[in-house]
């Protein structure tokens, strides 16, 4: 019954949303791999991209200028984030650190409101690549595949930071063990700055693909998807970065393929179901889905 | 047992309520919705506090206390017309104020320990997450199940019985109750807990039954605020979610997690520059001079000060550590 209404269209959205998906959770376990932090305030970087971009559209800006403008906003933030919030709460129990990041996001999210208003603006300077292209019978959104191509950029771009430069192996290292990464000599700042810095990138391409989903950008923008990705990124085990990465991928795959394939009186009940599956899955296993068997448990929240 | 440690926090919700009767109506709300956030804060403290587990639910447990209460006061023969698709058992009771509250109470403890019975066996980021989602599904629910409650749409015709005088009393019953968990057994083993997981199970605590507990009794309370929140406003679901739990939180933090005494004071603390806030967003005259802020400025700099209290001072403003009154000297 709901099996019949899966279409190759479903799961289109599907895909489409999980490489963003993929993306957000790849931006937030960059952080915790070096920090221990979860950054819940990552979505109102997010939102604050999607802001510029609008405000470039509205004023009848050229996209490269949007696009610069978007990115220039969100490393700011990130770096001023790392600078003012991060670093001297660097030490502290990672609850705190939680809990300090829930507040930025409230604090970001209402300066956006005091800024913008509630009603928000639209950011609609890509709006022809929502219009489909039909392969082989089925209509697929420019943005889908858009998304899907960039989302597997920045993933081997990451992948050969990470493996291949001398930075990218300081952050690996601090992902083990900060501790001892230091005593090896990792300079602290600059690892984590690196993190935060390519953690903000990547916000910033989140912002330019959502836009183009969703043209309408309020102070909650981003917001849904945060929580829906940090469900992920538990999900799959925040221990690692694959594994947190296939986390947000799968829980945005799957709400993208039901929230395509589900009648409206069931959909709306589809963050239940979600989050339902993601307790039970937790319960299993507390480590996360794809977490290697014998990783040792981390217990620092 | 130092009755200093009841009596300094009891005191000031007292203190709270009786200068609350010194404004007219338009004022005296402030202080009712602080002497409410209070009592969700005290529960959140309850569990949060002495556990040391960060939980972002509490406010599904003042939902669903919100609903329970709410649904059952509306006069049954206004419900047909409100709420047309209410389950037949639900549509033919009507009961009074503190039956209502009582239920609220009960609904909040039973939905509390149901969910931490699989809750409370996971730790650290998966339990702040699986806490998450809690709220997340009651919301979702809530706003979309018309069988047990309005939907989308307000609560309205529910008899506005919480005045000062009942926010009042609400607060003092929240004191009371947790000045009683944390001088019991069962708190003080909990408290164990949280100092040191190992060692306390080496003395035979049950991490898991005392951190069950404690979420249970939490709830009860929770769920009695979302009575009396119910009885002050025509509430809707968006009153019950995110921004209720972010106030909430920065509160018990502001004023530090550990202590009743920190949650108290941090209740009150940003509850009164919430409302200065709130009332300049409206404009006020003050030094002959009218200051108005524009809406949702008080988000803006509660969020800034949760930060800064974080940064500079992360046991709060009162250390986390209970009021101790200087002792008489006796002799």
């Amino acid at each position: 019954m709901i099996v019949g209404a899966i279409t190759w269209q479903a799961i289109a959205d599907g895909l489409g949303l999980g490489a963003i998906y993929a993306l957000m959770a790849v931006g937030i376990g960059l952080v915790f791999g070096v920090l221990r932090l979860v950054n819940f305030a990552y979505g109102q970087l997010i939102m604050a991209g999607a802001f510029a971009l609008a405000v470039a559209a509205e004023r009848g800006w050229p996209r490269w200028v949007g696009i610069a403008l978007c990115f220039g906003v969100v490393l700011a933030l990130s770096l001023a984030m790392e600078r003012l919030v991060f670093r001297p709460l660097r030490g502290q129990s990672p609850a705190v650190m939680l809990v300090a990041t829930f507040a930025v996001a409230f604090l970001l999210q209402s300066i956006a409101l005091l800024w913008f208003g509630p009603l928000g603006k639209i950011a609609a300077s890509f709006a022809e690549l929502n219009q489909p292209v039909t392969i082989r019978d089925v209509d697929v959104r420019k943005i889908t595949i858009v998304a899907i191509v960039a989302a597997a950029v920045c993933l081997v771009a990451l992948l050969l930071l990470l493996g291949r430069t001398a930075i990218g192996l300081h952050m690996r290292a601090a992902s083990m063990d900060f501790q001892t990464a230091r005593l090896i000599g990792v300079d602290a700042n600059r690892v984590i700055g690196a993190a935060v810095l390519v953690s903000g990138l990547l916000a910033g391409v989140i912002a330019v693909l959502l836009t183009v989903q969703t043209p309408l950008v309020t102070p909650d923008f981003a917001l849904r998807d945060t929580i829906v990705v940090l469900a992920g990124v538990v999900l799959g085990g925040m221990n690692r970065l694959l594994s947190a990465t296939l986390g947000g991928f799968a829980i945005g795959f799957v709400s993208g393929l039901l929230g395509g394939a589900l009648p409206t009186d069931q959909s709306q009940y589809l963050p239940s179901f979600l989050f339902v599956a993601v307790i039970l899955v937790l319960l299993v296993r507390p480590d996360g889905l794809f977490a290697r068997r014998g990783d040792a448990m981390v217990q620092r929240v | 047992m130092r009755w200093s440690y009841l009596i300094a926090p009891a005191a000031l919700v007292v203190l709270a309520g009786l200068i609350g009767t010194l404004f007219e109506r338009s004022t005296e709300i402030y202080f009712i919705n602080t002497l409410v956030a209070l009592v969700v804060v005290v529960a959140l403290y309850l569990f949060v506090g002495n556990s040391g587990v960060v939980s972002f639910g509490h406010v599904a447990f003042v939902a669903v206390g919100a609903w329970t209460a709410g649904v059952l006061t509306i006069p049954s023969e206004e419900k047909s017309a409100l709420l047309p698709s209410l389950f037949p058992w639900l549509a033919e009771r009507e009961s009074g104020n503190v039956v209502s509250l009582l239920a609220a109470a009960a609904v909040g403890a039973v939905f509390a320990a149901l969910v931490g019975l699989p809750l409370m066996r996971l730790s650290g980021l998966a339990a702040g997450i699986a806490t998450f989602g809690v709220l997340e599904i009651t919301h979702n629910v809530l706003r979309y199940y018309e069988k047990i409650g309005p939907g989308t749409t307000a609560f309205s015709s529910v008899p506005e019985t919480t005045d000062l005088l009942q926010a009042t009393v609400g607060g003092l019953i929240a004191v009371l109750v947790a000045f009683a968990y944390q001088n019991s057994r069962f708190g003080r083993q909990l408290r164990a807990t949280r100092e040191d997981p190992a060692a306390a199970r080496a003395v035979g605590i049950s991490v898991y039954r005392q951190r069950l507990f404690s979420f249970a009794l939490s709830g009860a309370v929770a769920g009695f605020a979302g009575g009396l929140y119910v009885h002050l406003l025509p509430l809707t679901t968006e009153e019950v979610y995110l921004n209720l739990a972010f106030i909430t939180l920065a509160m018990l933090v502001i004023g530090g997690l550990t202590s009743l005494w920190g949650a108290v004071v941090g209740a009150l603390a940003v509850g009164g520059l919430d409302s200065v806030l709130a009332e300049a967003e409206n404009g006020i005259g003050a030094f002959g001079r009218t200051i108005d802020l524009p809406a949702g400025s008080r988000i803006v700099v509660v969020g800034a000060l949760m930060a800064l209290v974080l940064i500079l001072r992360p046991s709060g403003l009162t250390g986390g550590r209970e009021l101790r009154l200087p002792r008489r000297r006796t002799a």
